[in-house]
């Protein structure tokens, strides 16, 4: 036996630097210019009360009389604005980054619910199989069947016919999280629960029952870690998603309240001002939000090319 | 009282085309610090006996008659958790191949303190150092180094070391080795294997050889039992079956061995396949393939086409075949005339 000098493990770091992902992130501009671009988003978004230059929800800073003022490059600009107002005086940069920050929110949000649902019903469904199989996989079937917008419909009369407007207004991002994130969560059962079939009759899943561990901590412990990788593709694309579908149901009314806009709901408010000329209350947030899903939507594909071994070994 | 005894185990599987019988009337026993070998063809029912021995058959197939009796408690009839106490603990598994035993994404530290957590109250200092202890034992290099490292990182030869530390990691009785060295090449298999051997014997630890290495059979049990196509055929002292076999089965896979063979002729085999369990000839359900089954009058035996063949004593062994039991009752008829 030779005496080697306790080689200490590579850190962390030093795996991700000598991993595929890394080797194949650095080669790959367009994966860098969207991690790039939603980064950027995310901490403008999320700094969004330290980099607005007014609080659109403090109606003291609101004037109404600058309304539907041209962002800088048009005549008739006012230099406080830099993107210029909406209709009721807000200036819409500021209104921007927050309304970015709740769609970012809303978007991750109910994917985290999404995928919590998912994964414990998906794992349930193909280890557990059976009775428990047949009725998780249904009640995905029935919950599929229903689109978001009539579950969205359905739950916000219901909601602001018991507790009233007002009550919705106040918590409707917990509302749109929860509504976007019941909507979906097949999604991530169906995918996890094709890993988990896959998965379960390999050796190490014999050999940790043989060990006498618990089906809990077999699945989530052993069978969960092999099955992220799908999860992780899905999640991207599950964000994007979640996002637009937000930004739909506001634009139908149906999500954030005018006073803490999402983009959604910034576009549908400009939307109701692109006859008269004020095209820019609704097409700004617009192109934002195209910028936004698109960068996370590239990431997505890019993951996907890179965790899918069939693609770069064939 | 033996440690493990295994008396009329009956184990199906319930599929759409009816229910196949995948081991009936296997019995035996394992004396502590015994070696057992069971040897058969693949599809004989050597795994599925192994993991019946755990209650871990998995759907469709489940054990439909007899007992499996650990120390005098009943396994098949045992709660989940109390068969969670056994797993592992008190018998343990090892797999035919190291490359899939293990997870691949925890490294072996994590793999080890997480098997002795579940059954001992211990911290994970604690349980690292006893999983270090147990890869000393089975004199990996600089064991340290591998509580860190992962599966992939490691050669086949060294997971079965690994997989054989983890078996030993809770101090076991029984051992139940399924096709421990199928998987390696030929020099990793006999030092696996004499590693295997040496530890059961330092430990005290019974070993189920499940194997279809004759060889392999023969240098480390004490007794074994000859499968085929879910029934034990032959069974007694692994010297007394090597060295005179009975069944016409285990006489025909002694004489399929390379070194029984004259040198430039061809190896001897035995004709045809194994039948499928769901469609077994009737009577003896190795008479298609035998070349016993005419009597000495130059007529096919009747019994062997129609009756399942019952246990014979024969010497210290007991064979299921007519043959070896109508030359039996013979002598005994002409003991007696005489």
């Amino acid at each position: 036996m030779t005496t080697s000098t306790p080689a200490k493990a590579p850190s962390r770091w030093e795996r991700l630097r000598d991993s595929f992902l890394w080797y194949s992130f650095k080669r790959d501009r367009t994966a860098q210019l969207c991690l790039a671009v939603f980064i950027c988003l995310v901490i403008a978004a999320f700094s969004a009360p330290l980099l607005a230059p007014t609080d659109p929800y403090d109606l003291r800073q609101i004037d109404i009389l600058a309304s539907e003022l041209p962002p800088f490059w048009i005549a008739g600009a006012d230099e406080m604005y830099t993107l210029g107002t909406d209709a009721q005086g807000r200036d819409l940069l500021s209104i921007i980054l927050y309304g970015t920050r709740v769609s970012l929110l809303i978007g991750f949000g109910a994917v985290a619910l999404q995928a919590l649902l998912g994964v414990t019903f998906g794992l349930m469904a193909g280890y557990l199989g059976g009775r428990v199989d047949a009725f998780l996989m249904r009640l995905a079937d029935i919950q599929l069947s229903f689109s978001t917008l009539m579950v969205a419909i359905v739950v916000g009369a219901v909601v602001k016919a018991t507790m009233g407007s007002a009550f919705y207004s106040q918590y409707a991002v917990l509302m749109l999280i929860l509504i976007i994130g019941l909507a979906e969560w097949p999604q991530y059962a169906r995918t996890v629960r094709a890993s988990v079939l896959a998965e379960k009759n390999k050796e190490y899943v014999d050999a940790a029952r043989v060990m006498g561990l618990r089906s809990r901590r077999i699945m989530f412990r052993h069978v969960l870690p092999n099955t992220l990788s799908p999860i992780f593709v899905i999640s991207t694309v599950q964000i994007a998603n979640a996002i637009i579908s937000e930004a739909a149901l506001s634009f139908l009314g149906l999500g954030m309240p005018e006073t803490h806009p999402s983009l959604g709901s910034l576009i549908k408010a400009g939307f109701d001002y692109i006859q008269s000329g004020s095209w820019w209350i609704t097409l700004i947030p617009g192109a934002v939000l195209i910028v936004l899903v698109l960068s996370i939507n590239l990431l997505g594909d890019w993951l996907r090319d890179v965790m899918n071994p069939r693609l770069y070994k064939g | 009282m033996a440690l493990l005894e295994v008396s009329q185990l009956d184990v199906r599987f319930a599929l759409r085309q009816g229910e196949v019988r995948a081991l009936r009337d296997v019995n035996f026993t394992l004396e502590r610090g015994e070696r057992l070998g069971i040897v058969g063809e693949s599809g004989a029912g050597k795994s599925v006996a192994a993991f019946s021995l755990l209650n871990l058959i998995a759907k469709p197939g489940f054990i439909a008659g007899g007992s499996i009796k650990f120390e005098g408690k009943t396994l098949n009839t045992m709660s989940e958790r109390g068969l969670r106490k056994v797993r592992g603990n008190r018998i343990s598994m090892i797999f035919q191949d190291p490359m899939m035993t293990l997870n691949p994404v925890l490294s072996i530290g994590e793999q080890m303190v997480e098997c002795l957590k579940a059954h001992r109250r211990i911290s994970t200092k604690e349980a690292r150092g006893i999983a270090l202890d147990k890869l000393r034992q089975v004199q990996i290099p600089s064991p340290e180094k591998r509580l860190d490292q992962y599966p992939h990182e490691l050669s086949g030869g060294m997971r079965q070391r690994i997989i054989i530390a983890i078996a030993l990691l809770l101090d076991p009785d029984i051992i139940i080795a399924d096709e421990p060295t199928t998987a390696l090449d030929v020099t990793i298999q006999a030092e696996i294997m004499a590693l295997l051997l040496e530890l059961c014997e330092q430990h005290n630890v019974g070993l189920i050889l499940i194997t279809h290495d004759l060889g392999v059979v023969s240098q480390v049990t004490q007794r074994m039992l000859v499968m085929y196509a879910g029934r034990v055929i032959e069974q007694g002292p692994t010297r007394e079956i090597i060295n005179d076999p009975q069944h016409p089965y285990t006489q025909g896979l002694i004489n399929a061995l390379p070194q029984m063979a004259t040198p430039g002729e061809k190896l001897n085999q035995i004709r045809g396949s194994m039948p499928s369990l769901s469609n077994l000839p009737s009577g003896c359900a190795f008479h298609p393939r035998c070349d016993f089954i005419n009597r000495a009058d130059g007529q096919p035996r009747p019994a062997c086409t129609q009756q399942v063949p019952d246990f014979v004593d024969s010497g210290n062994c007991r064979v299921a075949c007519h043959m070896v039991a109508e030359m039996l009752e013979d002598r005994r008829l002409k003991e007696e005339s005489l």
